[in-house]
């Protein structure tokens, strides 16, 4: 695929795009249809693309691997974080309206930083999921490589032997 | 006019859900079972439930198909030939019978009266304007009034992606590096 000049143009395209529209749905969540999960799964599709269009280890260098892990565990901690952040200004946990003087205030942050957190986490799951299964098939494939090689090294080794 | 759309969509749910179960090549399912999902996003969608439409369309018609088009290049290309199983397909035509003849019971649909119109949801259609200040009612219930559930739902991806990753190994970089290393000592 990655030879094909008119998938690599309109991948160019299509990606920044993608990219724009998941903010776009993160961040307007609160107003139209959408939120952290679709944002989520729209930005890493974008990664996706790239990494399926240009290649996995381009598309690993983009978004590396310990970048994935980081934002997975990070993206809970937020969510989870808000939670605790609401107990101690002193009200239940995750009862946003104790983030600000204004209860609507507290509530619109409570929600954006909440919904921030799921959208991260879904984006980071995602990249890793396909990563890890794309990142399986190189790996499958090249231990085969090598097996295949190393059987043709023993073979030339026992022709050589038997010289 | 709306019950026309409505049954053609789930005609041709059915549709796809049937051709799918009668293929052999493991590709043509995938991409039929992305269809279904695509398919049922539109439902979503006749329905009003833009929120749901949305998720079905983004993760099922998306990210899921791509995701089992990455496992059928670890697998083989087509499914191992098998016989009909008796129990199992006893167990769930039994289920389906039950479950239309429930769908009976049911108050029809979109009716004010019905008890899901009357216990919380009020309170959070009238509550989150005033409440929370949120226009879309979706975001209100998932993110405040039911933030508990959404925390839950986020940590089980957590949970699935870090299970995931241990087992098919997310860290197969290392392990690549040293097979590439092997096979350059060969080579050289």
């Amino acid at each position: 695929m990655q030879d094909d000049p008119v998938i690599r143009v309109i991948a160019k395209v299509l990606i920044p795009t993608m990219m724009l529209f998941a903010l776009y749905v993160q961040f307007h969540g609160d107003y139209g249809p959408g939120g952290g999960f679709q944002a989520g799964v729209i930005f890493a599709a974008a990664f996706i693309l790239n990494a399926t269009v240009f290649g996995l280890n381009r598309g690993r260098h983009v978004w590396p691997a310990r970048l994935n892990l980081l934002g997975v565990a990070l993206g809970v901690l937020i969510f989870g974080g808000t939670g605790v952040a609401t107990m101690v200004l002193g009200e239940n946990f995750l009862s946003y309206n104790a983030l600000s003087d204004d209860p609507i205030a507290g509530q619109h942050l409570g929600i954006l930083l909440v919904e921030f957190g799921v959208g991260l986490t879904v984006a980071a799951v995602m990249v890793a999921l396909f990563f890890a299964f794309a990142g399986r098939v190189s790996h499958v494939r090249l231990l085969n490589k090598t097996r295949a090689h190393e059987k043709t090294l023993a073979e030339k080794a026992k022709g050589a032997a038997n010289d | 006019m709306g019950f026309i759309i409505d049954a053609t969509l789930i005609a041709f749910l059915a549709l796809i859900a049937i051709s799918a179960l009668r293929r052999k090549r493991l590709f043509g399912m995938v991409m039929l079972s992305g269809a279904f999902s695509l398919v049922a996003a539109t439902l979503f969608l006749v329905l009003d439930a833009v929120d749901v439409a949305f998720t079905e369309a983004a993760v099922g018609a998306g990210i899921s198909t791509v995701l089992a088009l990455a496992t059928l290049s670890l697998v083989p290309a087509e499914e191992k030939p098998h016989s009909i199983a008796i129990v199992p397909a006893f167990l769930a035509l039994t289920t389906g019978l039950l479950l239309s003849i429930a769908v009976s019971d049911l108050p029809e649909f979109g009716a004010a009266d019905a008890p899901i119109h009357n216990h919380v949801a009020p309170e959070f259609i009238i509550g989150s304007e005033e409440k929370i200040g949120v226009p879309n009612v979706v975001t209100s219930v998932l993110a405040s009034y039911r933030g508990y559930d959404t925390l839950g739902e986020t940590v089980v991806v957590f949970t699935a992606a870090i299970a995931v990753l241990l087992i098919i190994g997310g860290w197969t970089r290392r392990e690549t590096e040293t097979a590439e290393s092997t096979e350059d000592d060969h080579a050289g």
